[in-house]
């Protein structure tokens, strides 16, 4: 699948503009240092977004590699259960290394060879990221160097492990609060001093552009694949689409494709944590503000002064304080509802689809089903809903044993 | 004519010392200390750095003072109010006002600019606003009275530099190697080729910072620039006398030798 030809002028699927505006949001907001690299980054990815070898090579490995497409799986029992809508997954957990995030990585990569790149950094929170792109290193015999808070070091242990094994050098970070955040500040600082030679692979929608742009083009496989999933099994497109949001990668490789079908419902769910009132939450549409970090223009976690506030969220893939510039776009036109559930409801998610369907979902689709079970039983029986379960949970046993304070 | 301006000026071909301080640190009151102390030590040109939770192009040294200052309850505003009592007693030395885009974006860029050139303010260096963006900013600071200050890096060539010149003013401000504040040192002759090429292209003063911290490195980029920026080592400094009651007076011991060997 390649990026769809004959958009109507007026689609909401054009953005963004040439120089990476989505409506107000988005642009290239890094030091000089940055800008010509940005802009050869933007130059090559167009290039090979026009190339049909490009996606040849893509879609060859997203296939035999990845094991795209993802199943668009009817949730029976979750649709009897909750007695209302008519309840898809998109099985996204299912990809090799297990979530969405491998898809924009095999994407980049291979973007980046073409620009004769020699090596790849990346920043990482839950270490999900880390560790899709440390595997398409290793696939492809680059070598990685992965930014991660120290924080995260210590939480999520299993992730740093498999990173080693696929061969990835893992920086901690220690500045500032040591968290995600943070790791994309040092991996923005270390490419500045290595623009030469270093490709550094952005792991959601967000950034200067043309990321947003690009990461969507890769995840927006999700929703193409869907769309066909659906016509072959309803015969129609769905009624609503929902997906969790950090950063928004997973959610905007599922939304983007139906952005011109107006009749289909969109909810973009965000980590609550404690609720979006107290000050540990990392819902930056809900709670947050205008402004103008890593490279974007979006919306942020910040006080009155402009300071960056710290992200909470029992996912360690939400602990993010912005979101993607395309999805503060949507948001402000209101072509996407963005909404948020807390951590409390996030675990109780994981626990019920874990016993319904037999999936123990990450903790990130968590948040997104705990939304599917607050809409679903309101909902008529002939309303099709599709969730992206977009990773699956093994990596967050620890901590669900943790708060719900089992013994492993 | 802007204090930057009648500054170089002054000089007459003898290279200008830009000093770099986090406003705030190591305390509000110190601080302004450091401030007022500046020009007496030996700096021609004073840069104030807004401190910022994410101070993407800054080294450990720049990031650190920012946190703390931060957590001593500086902001945008002290950092104004601070500029304002500094001009109670100069009126002389041109102060630029250095930081990111996201506190003076949530200030609002015309409430910004007003208060700035109100608080004495002569320029303005935002680092992760590049010429693509900065219409936003530069013309209302523009119109205010503010220069415009642009940063001109190693990888801003050909075309590039063209696009970086348009629309600066005030001065350039060259950073002399691809990295951030703080860390390596610059390969002099590489700089100097660049400089020659800017020159080339505009009459505005060029500024050498990144990576200068001795006397040393001072009096090699002067001779290829018309100022030289020092920022991490004052800041190191700063920090290692945080705890004098006199802090100013180490501070001068190290600006008065920079300023010597330039």
């Amino acid at each position: 699948m390649s990026t769809e030809p004959n958009i109507k002028p007026n689609s909401l699927r054009n953005g963004p503009d040439e120089k990476g505006h989505f409506g107000l949001y988005g642009g290239r907001y890094v030091a000089e240092t940055l800008m010509p690299l940005i802009l050869e980054v933007e130059q090559a990815w167009h290039k090979a977004r026009d190339d049909e070898k490009f996606w040849d090579e893509f879609n060859g490995l997203a296939q035999d590699y990845i094991g795209r497409p993802s199943p668009l799986y009817f949730a029976k029992a979750t649709t009897a259960h909750y007695g209302g809508a008519k309840i898809y997954f998109k099985r996204d957990e299912l990809n090799h290394t297990g979530a969405h995030k491998i898809n924009h990585c095999l994407g980049q990569i291979l973007v980046a060879k073409r620009m004769g790149k020699k090596r790849i950094i990346a920043e990482t929170g839950a270490g999900q990221h880390g560790v899709a792109t440390a595997t398409v290193c290793a696939l492809f015999n680059m070598p990685c160097t992965v930014f991660m808070g120290a924080e995260d070091i210590e939480r999520q242990k299993p992730n740093v492990f498999r990173m080693k094994l696929l061969g990835a050098e893992i920086v901690p970070v220690t500045s500032g609060s040591g968290t995600l955040k943070d790791a994309m500040n040092e991996a923005l600082r270390h490419w500045v001093a290595h623009v030469e030679d270093t490709y550094y692979l952005i792991g959601t929608v967000a950034g200067p552009h043309p990321y947003p742009e690009m990461v969507r083009d890769f995840q927006s496989v999700i929703g193409m694949e869907t769309k066909e999933q659906m016509m072959a099994k309803e015969g129609r497109l769905p009624d609503s689409l929902v997906a969790c949001i950090g950063g928004g990668s997973n959610a905007m490789g599922l939304f983007h494709p139906f952005l011109d079908d107006t009749d289909v419902q969109m909810f973009g769910v965000e980590a609550g944590g404690h609720g979006v009132d107290t000050d540990k939450h990392a819902a930056s549409l809900n709670g947050g503000s205008a402004g103008i970090l890593h490279g974007m223009r979006s919306y942020f976690l910040q006080n009155d002064d402009g300071q960056i506030t710290e992200a909470h969220s029992i996912s360690a893939g939400l602990d993010y304080p912005g979101i993607g510039p395309e999805h503060a776009y949507l948001n402000d036109i209101e072509r996407v509802q963005y909404v948020s559930v807390t951590d409390m409801e996030a675990l109780e998610a994981f626990q019920m689809l874990s016993k319904l369907e037999g999936i123990i979902p990450a903790l990130e689709p968590s948040h997104a089903f705990a939304h599917v079970m607050k809409i679903a039983p309101d909902l008529p029986k002939d309303h099709i809903l599709v969730m992206n379960l977009c990773g699956r949970g093994d990596k967050d046993i620890f901590t669900v044993a943790d708060k719900l304070g089992m013994e492993m | 004519m802007s204090r930057i301006k009648k500054t170089f000026e002054a000089l007459n071909g003898e290279k200008a010392l830009n000093i770099f301080i986090t406003a705030g640190y190591p305390d509000a009151s110190k601080s302004l200390d450091i401030l007022k102390s500046l020009p007496t030590s030996g700096a021609d040109l004073i840069e104030l750095g807004i401190p910022f939770t994410d101070p993407m192009a800054d080294g450990p040294t720049i990031q650190d003072s920012s946190l703390q200052a931060l957590k001593n309850g500086m902001s945008l505003q002290g950092t104004l109010d601070m500029l304002t009592k500094f001009r109670e007693t100069n009126n002389e030395t041109p102060v630029i006002l250095m930081g990111y885009f996201n506190p003076i974006y949530a200030y609002g860029c015309d409430n910004f600019v007003k208060a700035a050139a109100q608080a004495g303010a002569d320029g303005l260096i935002v680092v992760d606003l590049p010429p693509e963006e900065d219409e936003e900013l530069r013309i209302p600071a523009q119109a205010a009275g503010l220069d415009f200050i642009k940063l001109v890096t190693p990888t801003t060539i050909g075309q590039r530099l063209d696009t970086v010149i348009e629309n600066a003013s005030g001065f350039l401000y060259y950073v002399s190697i691809a990295g951030v504040t703080g860390t390596k040192s610059a390969n002099i002759d590489e700089v100097g080729a660049h400089i020659q090429t800017i020159k080339e292209k505009t009459d505005l003063p060029v500024a050498v910072g990144f990576g200068i911290k001795t006397p040393e490195d001072a009096a090699k980029m002067s001779k290829i620039a018309d100022a030289v920026v020092v920022g991490s080592s004052i800041v190191e400094n700063i920090k290692q006398n945080q705890s004098v009651s006199d802090i100013a007076t180490p501070l001068a011991t190290q600006i008065t030798a920079l300023k010597q060997a330039i």
